[in-house]
């Protein structure tokens, strides 16, 4: 059930906003090195879009919060165990195969969830869901194309999209445990669906791990804030 | 310099009205329905928009417009807000609008199977590339003058 108390609240909207800036933050990586013109373009769209997203979602957290702090203070002036993400959009890009698995299985997780916040009864939130689902259905199509035609591509492509899948898999049952089952059930369809179209085995070992949510990240996520945060860190409150 | 009570908030509406977005400069942001309101709140400009895409980096370039464009009309109280509800859809472009992107080179928002080339008006151009220049757009190559185009994506 979506919390209701008003610290909850602020909790939640932290969380969404972080996994789409720490996402937005590792596509933007790829800018100047994807494999193609077309893929950069692209990338940088995506990471746009998610960045959007967490920008809207910070500044709704700070007028919620009600002591005056801004999409930046949230954004930039916080320490990594105060970061609510996912532990599966820190995780490094790998190739670029590890880069499609990984927005798939974010995508397949923000498609029910957008689709049940945009009917919120809390209006901003809900008009950001509304954006941002729409966002997330086009991101999904990209992803869900690239996944099917690296693993039912080359004999390599389908290698490294097996090795995408063995390695992140251990990051999805995080994606939808404090959420509705309803989630974990429309994310298991909508990846079963691509999965099995690019030939793509899911693992069988059952180790998991979470935590993000609760703060408690891998090993990735304070690299990642390092290079992010630096120049507030060094010139606070700097602006452009 | 216009003192308090004395605001023409029709004036100021028009000069709001005629803001253009910077990525598609012959589109003005009422034709691209990103605008929502203008309001006169005691004396204060009110101007409320609403984003196309949620990263859309030309936001920040139109509120500063927004101001400028206030500014002129000799009005200097002045505040943009961003509402994301209802969210914006490309069914807000105005007829206008859609003229006018045609004619600029760039196919308005259809369905992606009823897209025509801006140029030659033939049908079924391929899609090169889902992502464009700008958040709106993507890459399309017509199939018979063989010229590439942007499509304002459907959304």
């Amino acid at each position: 059930m979506p919390p209701q108390d008003p610290d909850d609240r602020v909790s939640a909207l932290l969380a969404h906003a972080d996994d789409n800036l720490v996402l937005a933050q590792r596509l933007g990586e790829w800018i100047a090195s994807a494999p193609e013109l077309e893929i950069d373009i692209a990338l940088g769209n995506i990471a746009l879009d998610h960045l959007g997203v967490a920008r809207a979602l910070y500044t709704h957290a700070g007028d919620l919060q009600g002591e005056g702090r801004g999409e930046d203070d949230l954004a930039l002036g916080r320490e990594e165990r105060d970061y609510l993400n996912l532990l599966l959009v820190e995780q490094p890009n790998g190739d670029f195969a590890r880069t499609m698995v990984r927005q798939l299985f974010f995508d397949a997780y923000q498609t029910p969830l957008w689709e049940d916040l945009s009917a919120s009864d809390a209006p901003v939130l809900a008009g950001i869901a509304a954006k941002a689902a729409k966002e997330t259905a086009y991101h999904l199509q990209y992803s869900s194309s690239w996944v099917i035609r690296l693993g039912d591509g080359t004999e390599e492509s389908h290698r490294r999209a097996q090795d995408a899948v063995g390695a992140l898999w251990r990051f999805t049952s995080e994606l939808t445990e404090d959420d509705r089952a309803s989630y974990r059930d429309e994310w298991e369809r909508l990846v079963g669906a691509v999965l099995g179209e690019a030939k793509l085995e899911v693992p069988e070992d059952p180790y998991q791990r979470t935590g993000g949510r609760h703060g408690y990240h891998t090993e990735h996520l304070g690299y990642l804030l390092a290079e992010m945060q630096w120049m507030q860190r060094s010139y606070p409150e700097m602006k452009w | 310099m216009v003192k308090a009570g004395t605001l023409d908030i029709s004036a100021v509406t028009e000069a709001v009205e005629s803001v253009v977005d910077p990525e598609i400069p012959v589109l003005t942001i009422d034709e691209l329905g990103i605008l929502r309101s203008v309001a006169d709140e005691d004396g204060r400009v009110v101007v409320t928009i609403t984003p196309t895409y949620s990263g859309c980096p030309a936001m920040r370039q139109i509120e500063d417009d927004i101001v400028a464009a206030v500014r002129r009309r000799g009005v200097h109280d002045v505040e943009v807000r961003t509402t994301y509800s209802p969210a914006w859809t490309t069914d807000w472009i105005s007829e206008e609008g859609h003229r006018k992107l045609a004619e600029f080179g760039i196919a308005p928002p259809t369905a992606l199977q009823e897209v025509v080339c801006p140029r030659c008006a033939a049908d079924s151009p391929r899609l090169v590339a889902r992502f464009g220049s700008t958040a709106c757009k993507a890459l399309m190559v017509c199939s018979s003058c063989g010229e590439p185009f942007d499509y304002f994506k459907s959304h």
